[in-house]
């Protein structure tokens, strides 16, 4: 227990780097998400076909193979289009954009299905009143949809929040300083993995804890007005 | 020439001329591939089937609100499900050294010192601890009418758990447990961080080998997508077996009922 205490330094800066991967991976997925959302809404069948396999792919591959390839992989492909469009020379991938990438991208295809089912809860007849009364497409969001859907998305926002951040832990696996790597480190330097451990699992149980206070209390802010059954 | 030799040359040309990917390497790799995709099946299957057995009777004991049991059993499907499966492996695989007495006791070295046999473990209580808290949603659903018309014909508590309850618990929870399958799928790429040669191992060694991250990662990817593809494939079979009576019935046409009447 005290050498976890000595470590504590250690233990909180990766920590810090566990939540702000997460937290940009989420506004990432969430940008994606929306995005996918509206595709797989199109009226458009391409359009549609291209939001329904971008979640059919990111179902069908783990989240560390594609972190792998992009880390390694995305190195290269981004010097060969650079060189080839000679938009940029040199685009240095490190560990936590690769990770930022592919969690956002992953969780951007749970999103969009969250996402899509909301705005599908959303009653037409008010997003057709407010392009009656001429709100431009983005009033129509801003002002009708995303403060209703954001009550039906939340259940399951939270559900993919709370994966996303276990997810977080990948990083470690291709080199990322995080909660996990630096547990580890600080484990095996003085032979106590096992304690390290349970102390990282206890760090995670207390960032999901918070996260369901936080959570709840968004969902008190968008139900305000609601009746509950 | 054999057609084997001229497929060869034709990956051969194609890898030197046009691709950005070396389809040699691949095809020479390939039985490695196929190994790893066993690794692979072979961990996620088995964690799933002792997940799946050890599953059930805790399911009950939550669903039941057994006193002391459900809340332990709560505690155990809360931490195993709210921290990452990278750090339960990291637990019993380089964990478990720390303490002298495992490291003594006879379970170590054949079983806890093996990097197989602890991802085993980690993936088995990861599996039965999700499997446990849906499986408990599936019993609490139960439509009581079914439960009162087993009381009905005297089935005894047990009987009525075997008969009634658990099959239609079973049934109710196929759509939910296809997710849990591919997410086993999913989570057992963690098994090449602790040395194991599994798809994605395979994909790392060849990355670490040549320097080349597409061959190895992407082979490792197509693999995976068809493995899921089938598990998919499965489990759309199961559904319209086992959940058939829940699809939408045809309407017949008015026109066609009165010829078939």
């Amino acid at each position: 227990m005290d050498v976890i205490f000595e470590y504590k330094q250690i233990l909180i800066e990766g920590t810090l780097v566990t939540i702000s991967l997460a937290v940009l991976s989420l506004l990432l997925s969430i940008a994606l998400g929306l995005m996918g959302a509206y595709a797989k809404l199109s009226p458009k069948r391409g359009v549609r076909r291209a939001g329904e396999l971008y979640t059919l792919f990111v179902r069908s591959v783990p989240d560390l193979v594609l972190m792998m390839l992009i880390f390694y992989g995305g190195q290269t492909l981004m010097s060969q289009v650079g060189a080839l469009t000679g938009l940029w020379g040199y685009i240095d991938i490190n560990q936590f954009m690769a990770g930022v990438l592919t969690l956002g991208f992953i969780f951007g295809a749970y999103m969009s299905e969250t996402f899509r089912g909301a705005i599908l809860a959303v009653p037409s007849g008010q997003i057709e009143a407010a392009k009656a009364v001429g709100m431009t497409p983005s009033q129509v969001f801003r002002i009708v949809t995303w403060p209703q859907m954001v009550r039906f998305a939340l259940p399951s926002f939270t559900n993919n929040w709370l994966v996303l951040v276990k997810s977080t832990a990948l990083v470690s696996v291709i080199g990322l300083h995080d909660l996990v790597w630096n547990a580890f480190t600080a484990g095996r330097s003085t032979h106590m993995l096992f304690s390290f451990m349970i102390a990282v699992m206890v760090i995670y149980l207390i960032i999901t804890g918070l996260s369901d206070v936080i959570l709840r209390a968004v969902d008190r802010k968008y139900a305000a007005g609601v009746r509950k059954a | 020439m054999e057609p084997e030799q001229s497929f060869y040359d034709y990956l051969k040309n194609i890898s030197e001329t046009q691709s950005p990917i070396d389809f040699v390497l691949i095809y020479d790799n390939l039985d490695r591939f196929v190994d790893g995709a066993l690794v692979t099946l072979q961990l996620t299957f088995l964690a799933l089937l002792v997940g799946g057995i050890i599953a059930v009777p805790l399911t009950i004991a939550r669903a039941y609100r057994k006193p002391f049991l459900s809340p332990a059993i709560r505690v155990y499907t809360y931490v195993f499900c709210g921290t990452p499966l990278l750090v339960q492996v990291y637990l019993f695989y380089f964990g478990l050294g720390q303490f002298t007495a495992v490291q003594e006791s006879f379970l170590w070295d054949p079983i806890l010192s093996s990097p197989w046999w602890c991802v085993m473990i980690a993936f088995t209580l990861n599996t039965a601890a999700y499997t446990t808290e849906f499986l408990r949603g599936a019993i609490e659903t139960t439509p009581h009418g079914e439960v009162e018309a087993a009381k009905a014909c005297g089935m005894s508590p047990y009987a009525r758990m075997r008969l009634v309850v658990l099959p239609s618990a079973f049934r109710r929870a196929l759509p939910a447990y296809s997710n849990e399958v591919i997410f086993t799928l999913h989570g057992s790429v963690i098994a090449s961080t602790v040395t194991l040669q599994d798809l994605l191992g395979v994909g790392r060694w060849l990355n670490g080998r040549y320097y080349l991250a597409y061959e190895g990662f992407l082979t490792a990817m197509v693999f995976y997508m068809a493995i899921v593809f089938m598990i998919t494939f499965a489990f759309r079979l199961a559904e319209k077996r086992f959940l058939g009576h829940l699809r939408p019935r045809e309407t017949p046409q008015p026109g066609a009922a009165r010829v078939a009447a």
